[in-house]
């Protein structure tokens, strides 16, 4: 059984190397279940889209024609087999385009009030360097909103992916208290985006949302079925987000891939407040050689985006 | 026996009997506020939690703050009547159904505050269902409803006696049905030697049980917050803290019944200073762990100093500058000095001293709930005012002010089915000078 696993592991890290190479830009990661159902009632968008077929090879299908499968909330409960997910975030190259959060809310039917992916601008201290901070949910090995939920409506997968089931959850919003990196939003109404979605609802897809209840980053799990990316990693115009495999060692942003181990190594990889002891499944590279300026960052955004870091130490040093 | 005694009945039965034009007065305007509560709610559920003040940083806000209130006034029976009753202090009688009461009231009310922050109250059966046994939520709604188990029976063991003595008072002037009802609940009890023994040892082992469970409810209570890794909440002391907070909240809340059902149903000749000055003592003991516990806790975080420690030290001694003065200084004090001092030791004087105890207790679980919540690991970048500080709505409050006129409304309900000061063994205070008095 478990040379079987190892053997699976071993013939899925060649393929998915050689698939990498092949696919190139705005392609798949991984293995394993590659498919992508076409929808050929849906409306065309213009906008093509690179998948591979279950056949291996690379089509490109209008974004519009493609629906996600969406598989059952039991599925959902359990995992990708032989998988163990990473995201790595280069904060050197982060402009706060906010192209994740606006790509994370499309692809989630979310509010403008709810983020999945928030950017902070943070600065450890006084005299050290501000930078853009993306925040997805960190997936922890030791996640304490998983220990403190009453019902199981949040869980760790085998492919330690942290989802909600929202047609369990209460709405106690404990597990929002016991997240220390404040990742957890709720539905404090029912927003008019959550109709936009007429799909069966799935854990996987977070989506449609669901009044009263959590919701948070679920990794794309849907996504990575059918050998994409997260949606935030994809639509990064930096390749800030890098998204992989830790037992296949790899990690891509669609553009370049990367030995995740080796990375980790070269580039000084971290974990945000690794003392809480919750081990998160996304790593950080140091904002060190950086391809902006930090007021880069301040571009083009509208206004009550930029009203948000006013208050930070760095604006208000800054302040004419 | 016992029920052949001279009956003391006649003098509280008039209580029992007639309802005075201010009494239905009151009663309509309680169930005016629980009627305006009942169209917040209404709004809540129809709108959504969004007509809160409550937003994705402070996901907790009033109504835990009543939840955690509530509960703790709920100690009031649980341990002091516990308490009082198991060292047979003789000069419990006259106050110890007040303070079951209170119990059991406060404890019905207080887990209706959780529901009204649960988003989905329409999968609440969920927490059964699919109940984890790893959640304090699940330890919560054990011990909650043991402990609610546990407190109705104390309550009823010790109403059996006067229950009998209603049933056989025959001037007794009510209707059939209520009679039946207290021939029913009576269970036959005639007092004879063996069923004395029988209810004694009965009480005495609920009055165990009932202090035990306390305890444990109250510490669950804690440990929901401080089981997490939240700046303010990740502490040791929290169990305790919130015990000595609750029984300290209980013991105020005591006095204030003691007062107004003195003045209402004109009980001046048995609950005398003695009895105010005598829970007094009590809640300056209380009043005195409770600051102890306080300044625990907030030095060892201000002198160590970890950065978001200190974050939250400054919210505090900034932002909620008057809540924490407060509750943690002049809740403190005021009954030190007030109850300390001889001079100072009057009815009226320890009486609103309980009400500054009841608001600083309050006060005191805002300033635990709230700062907390606003100032997280990862600081709050927002531009949307709602989402960056918590201010509770009208449909809070309103439900607050719910929650306080259901208690009055049930206890004034509860004072018109049984006396509410029990008559069986009740002796008129002797003019005896205590020391304390």
């Amino acid at each position: 059984m478990e040379e079987e696993l190892n053997k699976n592991q071993k013939n899925s890290r060649r393929q998915f190397i050689k698939k990498g190479l092949i696919a190139g830009a705005g392609v798949a990661v991984g293995s394993g279940l590659i498919a992508a159902y076409v929808d050929s009632t849906a409306a065309e968008t213009g906008e093509k889209v690179k998948v591979l077929t279950t056949g291996g090879e690379i089509m490109e299908v209008d974004r519009g024609l493609l629906k996600l499968p969406r598989v059952s909330r039991e599925e959902s409960h359990k995992g990708i087999p032989g998988r163990k997910f990473v995201m790595v975030i280069d904060l050197g190259k982060c402009k706060n385009a906010r192209k994740c959060v606006q790509a994370c809310q499309k692809g989630h039917h979310l509010p403008k009030s709810q983020e999945f992916m928030k950017v902070y601008l943070l600065q450890d201290s006084e005299k050290t360097a501000p930078y853009w901070f993306p925040k997805p949910c960190f997936h922890c090995d030791n996640p304490l909103c998983v220990s403190v939920c009453p019902v199981g409506a949040t869980f760790k997968r085998s492919d330690g992916i942290v989802l909600i089931d929202n047609e369990r959850c209460i709405g106690c919003k404990f597990c929002m208290t016991g997240c220390p990196y404040s990742t957890r939003v709720f539905a404090w109404k029912h927003y008019p985006e959550f109709d936009v979605d007429k799909e069966p609802y799935s854990p996987e897809a977070s989506s449609p949302g669901k009044e009263g209840t959590v919701s948070k980053c679920d990794f794309c799990p849907d996504l990575i079925r059918v050998g994409k990316i997260p949606y935030c990693a994809s639509a990064c115009p930096m390749g800030v987000i890098y998204f992989g495999d830790v037992d296949e060692d790899t990690v891509t942003n669609g553009t370049e891939t990367f030995q995740f181990s080796q990375l980790i190594h070269d580039r000084a990889g971290y974990r945000y407040l690794e003392t809480l002891g919750t081990r998160p499944c996304v790593y950080y590279l140091p904002p060190v050689d950086r391809q902006f300026e930090v007021d880069r960052g301040f571009g083009d955004l509208d206004e009550n985006i930029k009203e948000r870091y006013k208050d930070t130490p760095y604006s208000k040093k800054n302040k004419p | 026996m016992e029920l052949q005694q001279k009956n003391p009945l006649k003098e509280f039965a008039p209580q029992l009997e007639r309802t005075s034009i201010q009494g239905y007065a009151w009663i309509l305007f309680l169930l005016m506020v629980i009627g305006v509560g009942v169209y917040a709610f209404l709004q809540q559920v129809i709108h959504g939690h969004e007509v809160t003040g409550m937003r994705d940083n402070v996901v907790w806000g009033v109504y835990i703050v009543n939840f955690i209130f509530f509960m703790g006034v709920s100690y009031a029976g649980a341990l002091i009547s516990g308490t009082l009753h198991l060292f047979k202090t003789a000069w419990r009688k006259p106050i110890i159904r007040m303070a079951e009461f209170i119990t059991i009231i406060a404890l019905l009310i207080g887990p209706c505050f959780i529901l009204l922050c649960i988003g989905r109250l329409d999968k609440l059966h969920y927490l059964v269902i699919f109940g984890r046994i790893q959640s304090p939520i699940t330890w919560d709604v054990i011990a909650i409803s043991t402990d609610i188990f546990g407190c109705f029976i104390f309550l009823y063991l010790s109403l059996l006696r006067d229950l009998a003595t209603l049933r056989d008072y025959e001037l007794l002037q009510l209707p059939n049905w209520r009679k039946k009802i207290y021939k029913a609940l009576a269970l036959g009890y005639t007092g004879t030697p063996e069923q004395q023994e029988r209810l004694n040892r009965a009480t005495d082992i609920m009055a165990a049980m009932v202090i035990a469970i306390a305890i444990i409810v109250y510490s669950v209570l804690a440990w929901i917050f401080s089981v997490t890794l939240q700046p303010g909440w990740h502490s040791t002391i929290f169990g305790p803290y919130f015990v000595i907070a609750a029984v300290y909240s209980g013991s105020a809340v005591l006095i204030l019944c003691m007062w107004v059902f003195r003045k209402v149903y004109h009980l001046e000749e048995y609950i005398t200073k003695k009895h105010f000055v005598s829970v007094g003592v009590i809640m300056l003991v209380l009043a005195a762990f409770f600051g102890y516990f306080t300044f625990s806790d907030y030095l060892t975080k201000w002198y160590g100093s970890e950065k978001n420690d200190e974050l939250l030290i400054q919210l505090l001694f900034k932002k909620f500058y008057w809540p924490f003065i407060i509750s943690n200084y002049v809740g403190v004090l005021l009954p030190l000095l007030v109850v300390g001092i001889a001079k100072f030791r009057t009815i009226t004087n320890i009486t609103l001293t309980s009400i500054v105890v009841v608001i600083a207790l309050w006060l005191n679980r805002y300033i635990i709930v709230v700062p907390t919540l606003e100032s997280p690991y990862l600081p709050i970048q927002d531009s949307r005012p709602e989402w960056l500080n918590y201010s509770a709505t009208w449909v809070e409050w309103s439900l607050t002010a719910t929650g306080v006129a259901v208690f009055c409304l049930l206890f004034t309900l509860a004072s018109k089915f049984i006396n509410i000061v029990p008559v069986t063994g009740l002796q008129k205070e002797e003019k005896k000078e205590d020391i304390l008095v």
